[in-house]
C-alpha cells in the first residue's frame, strides 16, 4: 500500500504517511477487541431506540408525535446516531490521549521515531474518525432495520455524525494536552457533554428551552450535528440550513485542530 | 545524501550546548564530541543535566543555545532524518500496555516506515537477541522490570540505528538483569554501534564506556576514559576506615589524631567512614596500625569513578 500520495508539500501538510502510522497503531489495538466494539456498536443503538423511540414514543405519538407530526422514533433516531458519535469522539479525546501523554507515555516513545507531535495529533484524530464512522454505520443499520428513517438521505447522517465527533474530539484533545491528570474530565462530561446530550435538540426541539438558553444551544456543535442529521433522515433538507450546520461543524473542528496543534507541541516538545 | 561523514567526523558534536527551562538552566554550555563506534558516557547525580543533554541529542528537546550536530545534521531542521538513524532507550519504559510484546516492536518498525514483513522479520530477530521470544504474544504488563528493559532495547534497535542513546539503562534492575543488559550492549558495540549513555552507576560507566564526561550542576567537570580519570584525580588504591564513634562525636578526627599524617595523598572524611587515598593501601594500613590507629574495620580497594566524583564535586554520586 503506497500512501506517499497523501503527503502534501510543505509545512502546512494536512496528512502525511507518518500520521497514517499512528492510525495503524490504533487499528492494531482495535484489532484485539474489535468484536466488543461491534457488539456494543449494535446493542447500544438497539436499546436506546427501543426504549426511547418505541417505548417513550408510544406516549409522545399519542399526543401528536414530534414536531411536524413525525413519529418520535424517527425524530430521535438520527439525533441519537449523531450523539453517540459525539460521545465516542469526546471520550477518545480525553482518557486515551491522557494515557498516551502521561500514563503510558507512548507518545514519547513515538516521538523518538521520525514521527512528530503533529503526526500523533492527526493520526489519533483519524482514529476518532474511523471509530465514529464504524459506530455510525452500525447505528444506521439498526435505524434501517427498525424502519426509523423516512428518507434514503439518512446515509448522509453518517458523515454528519463523523464531523460532529471530530468537532468535539479536536478541541478536547487540545484541552487534554494541557492537563496532567484526568481530574477535569469528569467535570467536562458532567457539566459539558451530558447536558449537551440532553439539551441540544436530541429529545425535544430547542425551541422548548427557556429563551435565554436557546442561543447557548445554537453555538454548541451538537445542535448543528443533530439538526443536520435529522433533516437528512426525515427527508426535510433545507440546503442553506444544512450548509450552515455542516460549515459550523467544520469550523469548530478546524479551530480545535489549530488549538491542539499548539497545545500538543507545548506539551510534547520541551 | 550530504551527511556521510568521514571516519574522523564525530557522530555527535556539541559546543556551548545549553538548555534552559524558564530561568532554570539544566545544561550550561557543555562541549563534547562522540566518535563513531565509541561508547560514550555521561556520569553524574540526578539533576546534573544528563537527561536534558540526551533529549537534545535525540532531537526531542529544542536546543536553547550553543551548537549541536548529530550525524553532521542540525536537530532544529533535520529532526526526523536524525531520528530515523537513532535508537533511543528512554529512562521510563514507555511501552504500550495495550499491545503484545511482539506488536510493540511491529508498530515501532512501522513508525520507521518499515514494511510489515520487514518489521516482523526484525522484531523476531530482536526478541531472540534479548531472549524474549517465548513472551512474544504476552501483554507487556506482567513482564519483570528486566524484561521490560530488554524489550525497550529491542524496540530501540528495530531501525538498525548507528547511534544508540541510553538514558540510565539499568536503573532499578537487579544485578543479574543488569549483567544481561550489559552483555547485550557490549555485543552491539562490537557490531560497531555507537553508544551514548547516562548513568549514575560507576560500575556501569567503567564496564561500558570507552570515554566519559562527569557532569555536575549542569556542567561538565571532567572528561576522559575511566582509567584516565582515576589516574588523574585519585590514587590507585583507597583505604577505607570505619570507627565506632563515642556519644557526642560528630566526626572521626579524635580517632585519627594525626596518625595518618604523611600516609596519604588526600583524606576524605565522610559521615560514615574515612577514605585514605594512597598508592599502597596495605602499607598505609600497617603503618597506621603501628601508630596506634584502631578502627572498627580496615578495607583496601581500588579507586573507582565514585572517588573521582567525590574529588571533583565534594559529594557522593548516589546519595
Amino acid at each position: 500500500m503506497t500512501v506517499s500520495g497523501l503527503r502534501l508539500a510543505g509545512r502546512g501538510a494536512i496528512a502525511s504517511s507518518r500520521s497514517l502510522r499512528v492510525l495503524e497503531h490504533d487499528l492494531l489495538v482495535f484489532r484485539r477487541g474489535w468484536y466488543s466494539y461491534m457488539l456494543s456498536g449494535l446493542s447500544q443503538p438497539f436499546l436506546y431506540l427501543v426504549a426511547m423511540g418505541i417505548g417513550l414514543g408510544l406516549y409522545v405519538n399519542r399526543n401528536g408525535g414530534a414536531p411536524g407530526g413525525v413519529p418520535y422514533l424517527d425524530y430521535i433516531a438520527p439525533a441519537l446516531l449523531v450523539t453517540q458519535a459525539m460521545m465516542a469522539g469526546a471520550s477518545e479525546a480525553a482518557w486515551p490521549i491522557m494515557g498516551k501523554i502521561e500514563w503510558d507515555k507512548t507518545y514519547h516513545a513515538a516521538l523518538n521515531t521520525p514521527l512528530g507531535a503533529h503526526d500523533l495529533l492527526l493520526g489519533d484524530l483519524m482514529w476518532v474518525g474511523f471509530r465514529a464512522t464504524l459506530l455510525s454505520v452500525l447505528f444506521l443499520a439498526v435505524i434501517v432495520a427498525l424502519g426509523a428513517a423516512a428518507s434514503p438521505l439518512v446515509v448522509f447522517a453518517v458523515p454528519v455524525a463523523v464531523l460532529t465527533a471530530l468537532a468535539f474530539a479536536a478541541p478536547i484533545m487540545a484541552f487534554t494536552a494541557t492537563q496532567t491528570g484526568d481530574g477535569a474530565f469528569n467535570a467536562l462530561f458532567r457539566f459539558g457533554i451530558t447536558p449537551l446530550f440532553l439539551f441540544s435538540g436530541t429529545f425535544f426541539p430547542i425551541e422548548k428551552l427557556p429563551l435565554f438558553l436557546q442561543p447557548l444551544a445554537w453555538i454548541t456543535p451538537l445542535y448543528h450535528g443533530v439538526a443536520a442529521g435529522r433533516s437528512l433522515s426525515l427527508g426535510q433538507v433545507e440546503p442553506v440550513g444544512l450548509a450552515v450546520h455542516v460549515a459550523f461543524l467544520i469550523a469548530v473542528g478546524l479551530a480545535g485542530l489549530a488549538a491542539a496543534r499548539i497545545t500538543f507541541r507545548r506539551r510534547l516538545v520541551v | 545524501m550530504i551527511e556521510n561523514p568521514t571516519a574522523a567526523a564525530p557522530v555527535i558534536h556539541a559546543r556551548g550546548l545549553t538548555k534552559r527551562f524558564g530561568s532554570f538552566t539544566a545544561v550550561d554550555g557543555v562541549d563534547f564530541d562522540v566518535a563513531p563506534g565509541e561508547a560514550f558516557g555521561f556520569l553524574g547525580p540526578n539533576g546534573a543535566g544528563k537527561t536534558s543533554t540526551m533529549r537534545m541529542i535525540g532531537t526531542v528537546s529544542p536546543v536553547t543555545a550553543g551548537e549541536l550536530t548529530v550525524f553532521g545534521l542540525d536537530p532544529a531542521h533535520h529532526g526526523a532524518r536524525i531520528r530515523a538513524r537513532l535508537g533511543v532507550v528512554p529512562q521510563a519504559d514507555t511501552l504500550d500496555s495495550e499491545l503484545s510484546v511482539l506488536e510493540n516492536l511491529l508498530i515501532y518498525g512501522r513508525y520507521f516506515d518499515l514494511s510489515w514483513a520487514e518489521s516482523r522479520r526484525r522484531a523476531k530477530e530482536l526478541l531472540d537477541f534479548v531472549q524474549l521470544t517465548e513472551r512474544s504474544d504476552d501483554k507487556v504488563e506482567p513482564l519483570s522490570g528486566g524484561m521490560k528493559r530488554r524489550l525497550v532495547i529491542a524496540r530501540s534497535l528495530i531501525n538498525e540505528p548507528s547511534l544508540l542513546l541510553l538514558d540510565e539503562p539499568t536503573t532499578g534492575l537487579d544485578p543479574q538483569a543488569r549483567h544481561l543488559l550489559w552483555d547485550r550492549l557490549y555485543r552491539l558495540k562490537q557490531r560497531g554501534v555507537t553508544l551514548c549513555l547516562t548513568t549514575h552507576y560507576m560500575d556501569e560507566a567503567e564496564q561500558l564506556c570507552d570515554r566519559l564526561v562527569v557532569m555536575d550542576q549542569a556542567r561538565i567537570v571532567a572528561e576522559g576514559s575511566p582509567r584516565q580519570l582515576i589516574d588523574r584525580f585519585v590514587t590507585r588504591e583507597v583505604l577505607e576506615l570505619r570507627f565506632r564513634r563515642a556519644e557526642g562525636e560528630s566526626d572521626d578526627s579524635a580517632h585519627i589524631d594525626g596518625r595518618l599524617d604523611g600516609l596519604a595523598d588526600r583524606i576524605e572524611q565522610l559521615p560514615d567512614r574515612v577514605l585514605v587515598y594512597t598508592a599502597d593501601g596495605e602499607a598505609a594500613a600497617a603503618t597506621a596500625y603501628d601508630r596506634g590507629l584502631r578502627p572498627a574495620s580496615f578495607l583496601v580497594r581500588r579507586s573507582t569513578l565514585e572517588d573521582v566524583f567525590l574529588r571533583l564535586t565534594g559529594r557522593s554520586l548516589v546519595e
